[in-house]
């Protein structure tokens, strides 16, 4: 779980360019950490290919926050 | 490609396949101008046009004749000519490319066709005039245009009448010694496809029942871009030329590929 957070929380940092310490369990993509539309796309493709699993389009719309990106990812590892 | 100087339009971010032509050309020492649509994609763009050292940026709306314009006019001040132009620009409503195509409604029908395909034509217009020492224009397409593929939809009827268009184009401008062709890439996973249902399920079955047996990379596509763009090709013109592990040769799924269902199927209860 741990390793997992750690791994999708620097592809947030990388990608949003954004502290740290502002990516918190209930961090909005768009909201809290000035994601666009196109940037919540970009973070689902970053996901898949770090984590070698599919997020189906439908899931992907419920990944809203940066603690749903860390459960999705964990339960679909 | 040192000396020529070239259009790029539709570059979304590093998965584009006009990224793969960009990189592809620098590399051939060709200088670069790049257009994108809107703040949302400058951010993007800026920095892979730093890394290749793009030196023309413009904004532009291609459902605008005046932003297309202001494009060209740029160029024409700035460099006086153009040597090539690629297009890489195409857009549906998501929410139409899945399902049934039969339900398209007439609104994307028309933003689907203006976009994805009479831009291509309202840039070739402009570009001719540049192109004073002949040229070369390139689009992208997809098999979708010569035969059904799941969800493509209206998307594929506007590929369809893209690569018309390329035939056309490339009679009307070839007496100028301006060549226009396509690619018709398979499929690879960028921003756009992200649009498209099943779309995994698209890139498994071309990996499995492709006779090189694998899917393309931007920097393949970029590899043959170059090709049509340069004077390599130069006696090529009106082609559809297939980039994609040669798929559209393929009539039957393969007999060692593996059965499999998307996952919208598997979901309903299907195989």
């Amino acid at each position: 779980m741990s390793d997992i957070s750690d791994r999708v929380k620097k592809i947030v940092v990388e990608h949003l360019s954004v502290e740290e310490d502002k990516v918190k369990e209930n961090a909005s993509f768009i909201d809290d950490l000035g994601a666009d539309s196109l940037d919540t796309v970009e973070l689902v493709m970053a996901f898949e290919e770090e984590f070698g699993i599919e997020i189906p389009d439908d899931a992907a719309e419920t990944i809203q926050t940066f603690g749903d990106a860390v459960k999705f990812i964990t339960e679909a590892a | 490609m040192k000396g020529k100087r070239g259009l790029i339009m539709g570059l979304a971010n590093d998965k584009s396949i006009a990224w793969g032509i960009a990189k592809a050309l620098a590399a051939e020492g060709a200088e670069l101008a790049l257009t994108y649509q809107g703040d949302a994609f400058r951010k993007r763009v800026v920095p892979l046009a730093d890394e290749l050292g793009v030196t023309q940026m413009a904004d532009c709306d291609v459902t605008d004749p005046a932003s297309i314009d202001a494009v060209f006019n740029q160029l024409e001040e700035a460099w006086g000519g153009l040597d090539f132009y690629v297009h890489a620009i195409g857009f549906s409503d998501k929410s139409e490319l899945r399902g049934r195509y039969v339900d398209t409604s007439p609104e994307n029908f028309r933003m689907s066709m203006d976009i994805s395909v009479y831009s291509f034509t309202a840039c070739c217009q402009r570009a001719e005039k540049l192109m004073k020492n002949g040229g070369s224009c390139l689009t992208l397409t997809y098999l979708g245009a010569e035969r059904v593929m799941p969800h493509y939809n209206v998307m594929g009827v506007a590929k369809a009448a893209l690569e018309a268009s390329v035939r056309y184009l490339a009679e009307d401008l070839g007496k100028d010694g301006v060549r226009v062709n396509a690619i018709s890439a398979g499929p690879i996973k960028t921003l756009a496809a992200s649009g498209i249902g099943d779309f995994r399920y698209i890139l498994k079955w071309n990996e499995y029942n492709s006779p090189l047996r694998r899917t393309v990379t931007i920097d393949e596509v970029g590899q043959s871009a170059l090709y049509l763009l340069s004077d390599m090709g130069r006696a090529v013109t009106g082609e559809v030329h297939h980039v994609d592990s040669g798929y559209h040769a393929v009539g039957m799924k393969a007999v060692d590929a593996p059965d499999m269902s998307p996952p919208s199927k598997a979901k309903e209860g299907g195989a």
